[in-house]
């Protein structure tokens, strides 16, 4: 009984993802299937709907209720300075070499609501770096990514934020970027000034010519090993000789093709260096 | 006593897990048949100490897992902090950032049931001592998958919050002591 039952809810996924391909072109069918199964039947569970068939039957017809369903098929979860020994990293050893060009293109692929990408604006401000630099912000989710040109959090996750900054050796205090109102925290639109943001899948779009630091981090984790070898074969050829990419802190190239393509830079934190030869 | 050959363990633990695992653990050989899985709650901002606490400790390999992790036997696989462990298929182990469940991260439940869906009768899940909830329902997928479920007693447990609420949850899961779960890992 339990074999059969778990049969179909595999069939259901199967055809649900298959159908937002071919009505939305939104791709997941090369997502890494346990985080997805757990996070359709949470949809289907909230949504309340009795089957994951019937989700499929109402977002065929229904456009308007894709972002929700993306909601749950896309993971936001997000700090500023997320994992702060990163940023040091970046700091202490990355941006010794990034000086040395006079200008400079970064990427942060899967941008959420923008928290990764102000840290690295921020921080390239207090290294005297901003000015020369371009930022591409990208996601597939609309509302992460209208989120992220807006630079508005609630209030209360400023005290991480900070935290974090402190602890990434930040040379100045976070407060200085951001103005409170009633619980919220609207983050400088200066910060903006070179930031271009766009929607982008690290699936279905096409390299990103000629960046020296590429960012993706806890992107990766959500996709099957064929779609993480599609993602790190892009970022290999968006990415100038001898520039740096950074995955999350628990996501590894080791398991990767194109792992002969990278160099570690600092192991540690997982930041690599695209080989010269 | 098990008509499918196992192919994997489940532990997750709590409050007192270093205590109860390194009476479990360290007696296993290095060429322990299957893969074992585990989940402790840990604080999300420290290091984990626990895969240098038992590596030191066992014969058995210990690994903290990275995303997409390939699975072998003969080694302990430890959740790593600030994520959910999931089991992807029958021969890797998978990452994820989403928002706590029972405000765990690591969660047990969301463990034992990616590994529920992906084996079935052929699991073996075991709670050990803690002071929370989490687990049961992870537990309960295990023995509703067909799977073997085994609770720590909570007689013995340092903290027997959870293993009193797994066994609530599934009251046809075998009560063992801590030795008596050695043993019964060691005669798989
Ligand atoms: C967990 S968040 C990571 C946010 C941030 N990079 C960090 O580490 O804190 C994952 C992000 O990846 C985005 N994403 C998922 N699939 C994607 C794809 N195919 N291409 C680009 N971004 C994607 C999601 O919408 C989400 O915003």
């Amino acid at each position: 009984m339990t074999d059969t039952f778990e049969k179909i809810e595999d069939i259901e996924i199967r055809l649900l993802l298959q159908a937002l391909y071919d009505r939305y072109h939104y791709d997941f069918r090369n997502y890494a299937m346990a985080s997805i199964k757990r996070r359709l039947r949470q949809a289907r569970e909230r949504m309340g709907f009795a089957t994951i068939s019937a989700i499929q039957e109402r977002v065929l017809h229904d456009p308007a209720m894709l972002p929700q369903l993306l909601g749950y098929l896309t993971v936001q979860v997000s700090e500023m300075f997320r994992d702060p020994n990163y940023f040091r990293a970046i700091r202490e050893h990355v941006v010794p070499h990034l000086r040395t060009y006079p200008s400079l293109k970064v990427w942060i692929a899967g941008c959420s609501a923008g928290e990764e990408l102000y840290s690295m604006v921020i921080l390239f401000r207090e290294e005297g770096l901003e000015e020369r630099t371009i930022f591409y912000a990208t996601d597939i989710n609309q509302d992460a990514l209208h989120a992220a040109e807006t630079g508005i959090y609630d209030l209360d996750r400023l005290k991480v934020f900070t935290e974090n900054h402190r602890k990434s050796n930040g040379k100045s205090s976070l407060s200085d970027y951001y103005s409170s109102g009633y619980a919220r925290a609207s983050f400088d639109k200066s910060l903006r000034q070179n930031v271009v943001f766009s929607d982008h899948s690290l699936v279905t779009d096409a390299v990103f010519g000629e960046m020296h630091l590429i960012s993706c981090r806890n992107v990766m984790i959500y996709f099957d090993r064929v779609l993480q070898d599609r993602s790190v074969g892009l970022f290999k050829d968006s990415l100038v000789r001898k520039g740096f990419l950074g995955i999350g802190s628990k996501e590894s190239l080791r398991f990767s093709e194109h792992a002969p393509a990278f160099d570690d830079f600092v192991r540690e934190e997982k930041i690599y260096q695209r080989a010269a030869r | 006593m098990i008509d499918h050959p196992p192919e994997a363990v489940v532990i997750g633990a709590s409050a007192g897990a270093i205590e109860a695992l390194s009476r479990i653990l360290p007696l296993l050989p290095s060429d322990f048949k299957i893969p074992i899985l585990v989940v402790v709650h840990v604080p999300p901002d420290k290091r984990s100490a626990l895969t240098d606490l038992f590596e030191a400790k066992c014969r058995i390999t210990v690994l903290e897992v990275e995303d997409k992790e390939p699975l072998r036997p003969g080694t302990v696989y430890f959740a790593p902090p600030d994520y959910h462990l999931l089991v992807e298929d029958n021969d890797r182990l998978a990452l994820s950032s989403e928002e706590p469940v029972l405000f765990s991260r690591p969660s047990i439940d969301v463990l034992f049931d990616s590994a529920a869906d992906v084996w079935g009768e052929r699991l073996i899940g075991i709670i050990l001592t803690g002071a929370n909830q989490d687990g049961s329902h992870g537990l309960r997928a295990v023995g509703a998958a067909g799977g073997t479920t085994i609770v720590q007693d909570p007689n013995e447990a340092s903290a027997p919050a959870m293993p009193e609420a797994a066994i609530a949850a599934t009251p046809t899961a075998t009560v063992m002591s801590l030795n008596e779960i050695a043993a019964y890992l060691l005669r798989i």
